[in-house]
């Protein structure tokens, strides 16, 4: 039946972030997640009568920051628009936004493949505009509203329609959260509605050497990273079985809105007002446009890091560290600053890399911090690498020592003394334990010494014997070279 | 001579606008919406192809304040014109649909 | 004694009380003996304070007697228009939808009246958020003009005007969209600056047209005017259109108020005036004989955009004023309607019962013209109108230090004589919206009076930030001229 049908996905993202500023976008109320209903509320973002709204200047410069990140033009002249609609947590009826004239457009960012390549996808714009309060739905035959989270700062990222499945689109999701977070501009948290996806969603399917466009659907305020990937390839199946089942195409404009039952793992049509669209966006009189010389643009330039992207694969490259390694580390800005200061500092970056993924985070993960809030000193750490490296201690002490260090702050040799757990690479020493164990066990040194299969297992046993007899306190190392001396 | 603007565009227009209005009413402002519409008509015996819109006169741009916490008024303040609260929250009949924006 | 005391401007009674010589209570008192003796009839008051404004006064007088230094306007009881927000009283904006409406904020200009010590009696009447020419737009009272009650006080801060003319305070605040100060000030007989916008802050004035508003003093001489001027004006930084004093410095508009202006070059714009009735064109070819008697030389200039002004007002205006009162819907506060079937119907009803039906006109007009397929067509074009208005400005004060034009083409009409053609209403604003368009300041003082003895207004132009000059030139008129000096008899 489907044989003769191939298709390709075609799928554009708008996020929402919510930046962290201290204040509203237009008042000085604080932003609080949890905070008491309707108490961080002033006249300004209650919408009263006579209020006026005054930018926030931090809310400006994160967004152009982001904007910058995303390879966008910044504008050197931008405006404030009102977009007029209806709605109960809109207090003024209109939202401050911006329209024809945004603060970024015409960008790219690079996104992870599972291949381990990139992807170019095109930033379309990127305007700064506030929140809506909430709408809580009770049980009862009315809703409740709640004005807290209205006039927070929301930096509006729309993509152009280069993604083609779900797992692209996720990528983007997590690489923008991963920026976000690098640039300290959002806290990114999904569990707090920071960010919220909507995904436009279609096919063009070709069968029968004919190509066919399935209506585009728009996903709403979907607010985690599965159910946006699940959506979308939710959306791509639903698509694709709708064309088959009944050819439906697009037509004129029969682009439809659908919302994410997750309970449901699906999408449901949702019914919109076709009035609602009509925005009358206009330019708000209240407000005063902005340009951005270049001075301050300089300024706000200077604020930008390595984006996680590039030095993910910087890791590769530089210090040879894997794919999936250069991941973890780069998660977040802290945890990478902290493995190139080690790194900095003399540490071997395979080797800190391993304390940092096997011990480091763990142990942050348990004190409910970033690796860099232990305490723990970067050069601490490339000095503990170097013990590794050095055979002062073994790997696996190496840990032992790590966990100690972020709960003493005392160094690493203090701990490994401490603790007797310095190696013994004194070969004079060494030689005699070896010399014995040798004549304890002359069945093994007979199979070593015979070559073949035998050999290397013995010899193995035998470097076990030694470590055992110091009580593993004898280098490996050392150990192994004196063996090879005396058995070859 | 044709109106200006037809009863069924003021019923939009009232929708959009969020006016109840009466039959009567939507006469009327066919009517007066109409004669001023028609005057207004004016301004296109004006040729104003190279002017700039100015949405404002002032001279000035970039009015910022700084990211600094000021105390809000406090719910029981914030609730005090509310035609119905419902504990701490403003209170309006259920809202079915999602008419949002952002 | 109390009858003197009425016919004192602010300066003169802000000296008494300073001096010690007058009480701020007596003042006060006086002022509610008026209010209550008159204002059955004239209707300029929305609310009054009176145990308040008599504790105040007692505050002033008591700090005045322990030899404290006070503010510009010590112990002088003034009025604010409804619009303006205030912690105490409701603040209704003359509507249905705001009667019960308790701002939990003052107004910039409030706290600035109160930090100048004033005595606040209360909140005049006006057209419904603003809206109108002649005050009977209110949607809770009736405002009559003190020099005839069968007439209009004009609009929409007619009870500001009415409240100053039939001597109900000292002085009063109203606000100026398209003329609403300047035109009530003319049929009034007082006098009334628009500041240049973004002169004073509009940090809790209701607004109507955000580009367009502008608070400004009504008092009885160009002095006292000056004299408000250095209380309200200047930067705020709750209004980013508020303009900084880097920017445009506020100067002390009292400081050189008795000082002409040498070399005055006074323009008029002939074709405009031939529009007005026949004693205001009468009285301003008088009044430009006192100025050229002053040694000022007279010019004509060109406003060929001028014709254009009410259209694109009209669209500016109403554009923004649908935006703006979009707020005004019974959810958050103001008028809910009783049962609502459902949420939208919350939105509909209460705005369809709480609004006036000059305002829904408005808001209508202004949606419209904003919607879209009209945006373009309406809004955008009138953007573009209102930048060749300024521009006619900008030519004409390269050849003049101001221009001079009626305030208004008839002096004050009947009650209910345009209430029916809103259309004919918009086009009595001929002369004051322009000023509007171009953000630039323009008083109005009393310069005759018509055979019914109503009065009629002189309305000076001047460039962006130049009250000073302008104050300085009308008051020039003011000093050859004893039109300020009548009284409405209200009895
Ligand atoms: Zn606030």
């Amino acid at each position: 039946m489907t044989s003769d049908i191939s298709y390709k996905v075609i799928v554009g993202l708008e996020i929402h972030v919510q930046l962290c500023t201290q204040t509203k976008m237009f008042c000085g109320c604080a932003l609080q997640f949890g905070a008491q209903p309707n108490s961080r509320v002033c006249p300004v973002c209650l919408g009263m009568p006579g209020v006026l709204p005054v930018m926030n200047k931090h809310a400006y410069e994160y967004s152009v920051l982001v904007g910058l990140a995303l390879n966008c033009k910044v504008a050197g002249f931008t405006k404030w628009d009102r977009k007029s609609y209806y709605y109960p947590d809109l207090p003024k009826n209109y939202q401050i936004s911006q329209y024809d004239l945004p603060l970024s457009e015409n960008g790219f960012i690079e996104i992870p493949l599972e291949s381990g390549e990139t992807k170019r996808i095109r930033i379309t714009r990127a305007h700064l505009e506030e929140d809506a309060g909430k709408n809580l739905h009770t049980a009862g035959n009315f809703s409740q509203v709640d004005l807290n989270r209205t006039g927070t700062p929301l930096l509006e990222i729309v993509t152009e329609p280069d993604m083609s499945s779900g797992a692209e689109v996720k990528a983007l999701a997590v690489e923008l959260q991963r920026m976000v977070r690098y640039l300290g501009v959002s806290e990114a948290d999904m569990q707090k509605g920071h960010m919220r996806f909507e995904p436009n969603i279609n096919l063009v399917i070709t069968k029968g050497g004919k190509e066919h466009k399935t209506a585009i659907v728009e996903v709403k305020n979907l607010n985690s990273f599965r159910a946006l990937e699940r959506s979308v390839d939710y959306e791509v199946q639903r698509q694709l079985d709708e064309f088959i089942d009944s050819g439906k195409v697009m037509e004129m404009g029969n682009k439809s809105t659908r919302g994410w039952d997750d309970d449901k793992q699906m999408t449901v049509l949702q019914r919109v007002k076709e009035e609602a669209h009509d925005y009358r966006y206009f330019p708000d009189p209240d407000l005063l446009p902005v340009e951005l010389d270049d001075a301050w643009l300089e300024q706000i330039k200077s604020q930008l890091c390595e984006l996680p992207i590039k030095k993910q694969i910087r890791y590769v490259s530089e210090y040879k560290l894997s794919d999936y390694d250069a991941g973890v580390l780069t998660a977040d800005r802290s945890t990478a600053e902290f493995f190139e200061e080690a790194v900095k500092a003399g540490g071997d970056p395979k080797r800190v890399c391993n304390l940092i993924t096997q011990v480091g985070l763990k142990l942050a993960n348990e004190a409910g911090c970033g690796i860099a809030e232990l305490s723990l000193t970067a050069e601490n750490m490339s000095e503990l690498a170097k013990m590794i490296d050095d055979g002062q201690v073994s790997a696996s002490a190496g840990n032992t020592i790590l966990e100690q260090m972020t709960k003493t702050d005392k160094a690493a040799q203090v701990i490994a003394e401490e603790l007797n757990l310095i190696q013994k690479s004194d070969a004079g020493e060494l030689e005699g334990i070896v010399e014995k164990v040798l004549a304890e066990n002359p069945k093994a040194v007979e199979d070593v010494k015979s070559g073949g299969k035998k050999s290397k297992k013995a010899q193995g046993f035998l470097l076990g014997q030694v470590i055992q007899k110091t009580k593993g306190q004898a280098n490996p190392k050392v150990v192994s070279e004196i063996l090879s001396k005396k058995l070859s | 001579m044709s109106e200006k603007i037809d009863q069924a565009q003021v019923k939009k227009v009232a929708m959009l606008s969020r006016l109840d209005l009466t039959d009567s009413e939507v006469a009327e402002f066919t009517t007066q919406l109409s004669a001023i519409l028609e005057y207004v008509e004016k301004m296109n015996t004006l040729d104003t192809e190279n002017v700039q819109p100015l949405a404002h006169c002032l001279p000035i741009t970039n009015c910022f304040r700084d990211d600094v916490v000021k105390e809000s008024l406090g719910t029981e303040k914030v609730l005090a014109n509310a035609p119905q609260r419902d504990e701490e929250f403003f209170k309006v009949p259920k809202i079915l649909d999602d008419n949002s924006g952002a | 004694m109390p009858n003197d005391l009425l016919n004192m401007d602010c300066k003169q009674l802000r000296e008494q009380i300073a001096a010690g010589k007058v009480k701020s209570v007596e003042a006060t008192q006086a002022v509610f003996k008026s209010i209550e003796k008159n204002d059955s009839k004239i209707g300029a008051y929305i609310s009054t304070f009176k145990e308040q404004a008599l504790a105040k006064a007692k505050e002033i007088d008591d700090k005045i007697a322990a030899g404290e230094s006070v503010g510009f306007l010590a112990g002088v009881p003034v009025a604010v228009k409804d619009n303006m927000c205030t912690t105490f009283g409701a603040t209704t904006c003359a509507s249905k939808i705001l009667e019960n409406f308790h701002a939990p904020y003052n107004a910039t200009v409030v706290e600035k009246l109160l930090a100048a010590d004033a005595v606040i009696i209360g909140k005049t009447n006006m057209d419904e958020f603003a809206m109108g020419s002649s005050t009977e737009n209110s949607g809770l009272k009736k405002t009559v003009n003190p020099w005839d009650a069968s007439r209009v006080p004009g609009g929409s801060s007619g009870g500001s005007t009415a409240a100053v003319a039939g001597r109900l305070c000292f002085a009063a605040l109203g606000s100026d969209t398209g003329g609403s100060i300047r035109q009530p000030a003319s049929f009034c007989g007082v006098v009334g600056l628009k500041p240049t916008y973004g002169r004073v802050s509009r940090y809790g004035l209701v607004a109507f047209g955000s580009s367009l508003d502008q608070i400004g003093p009504v008092t009885h001489t160009v002095t006292d005017a000056a004299l408000m001027m250095n209380v309200i004006a200047g930067h705020d930084v709750a209004d980013s259109t508020s303009v900084d004093e880097q920017n445009a410095p506020v100067c002390d508009y009292l400081e050189n108020i008795d000082k002409p202006i040498e070399k005055l070059k006074i323009a008029v714009v002939p074709e405009f005036n031939a529009g007005a009735d026949e004693p205001v064109q009468k009285a301003l070819s008088d009044a430009i004989e006192v100025y050229k008697k002053l040694g000022a030389e007279i010019v004509e200039v060109h406003m060929p955009h001028w014709d254009y002004a009410i259209a694109a007002y009209y669209m500016i205006a109403t554009a923004e004023a649908s935006s703006n009162l979009a707020r005004y819907d019974g959810v958050h506060y103001g008028h809910r309607t009783d049962n609502p079937g459902d949420y939208v119907e919350v939105y509909t009803k209460s705005r369809a019962e709480g609004f006036g039906k000059e305002v829904k006109r408005r808001i209508m007009l202004g949606t419209y013209a904003l919607s879209s397929g009209y945006y373009d067509a309406y809004y955008l074009k009138s953007l573009k109108v209102r930048n060749l208005i300024r521009g006619d400005f900008t030519s004409a004060f390269e050849k003049c230090d101001c221009v001079i034009t009626p305030v208004a083409p008839t002096t004050a009409f009947k009650a209910g004589e345009k209430t029916d053609d809103p259309l004919k209403m918009y086009l009595s604003d001929i002369y004051t919206i322009s000023a509007n368009l171009a953000g630039i300041p323009g008083i109005s003082v009393p310069c005759g009076f018509d055979e019914n003895n109503l009065p009629i207004g002189l309305q000076i132009l001047a460039p962006a930030f130049a009250e000073d000059k302008l104050l300085r030139i009308a008051r020039m008129f003011e000093k050859q001229t004893d039109w300020h000096t009548n009284r409405a008899t209200i009895d």
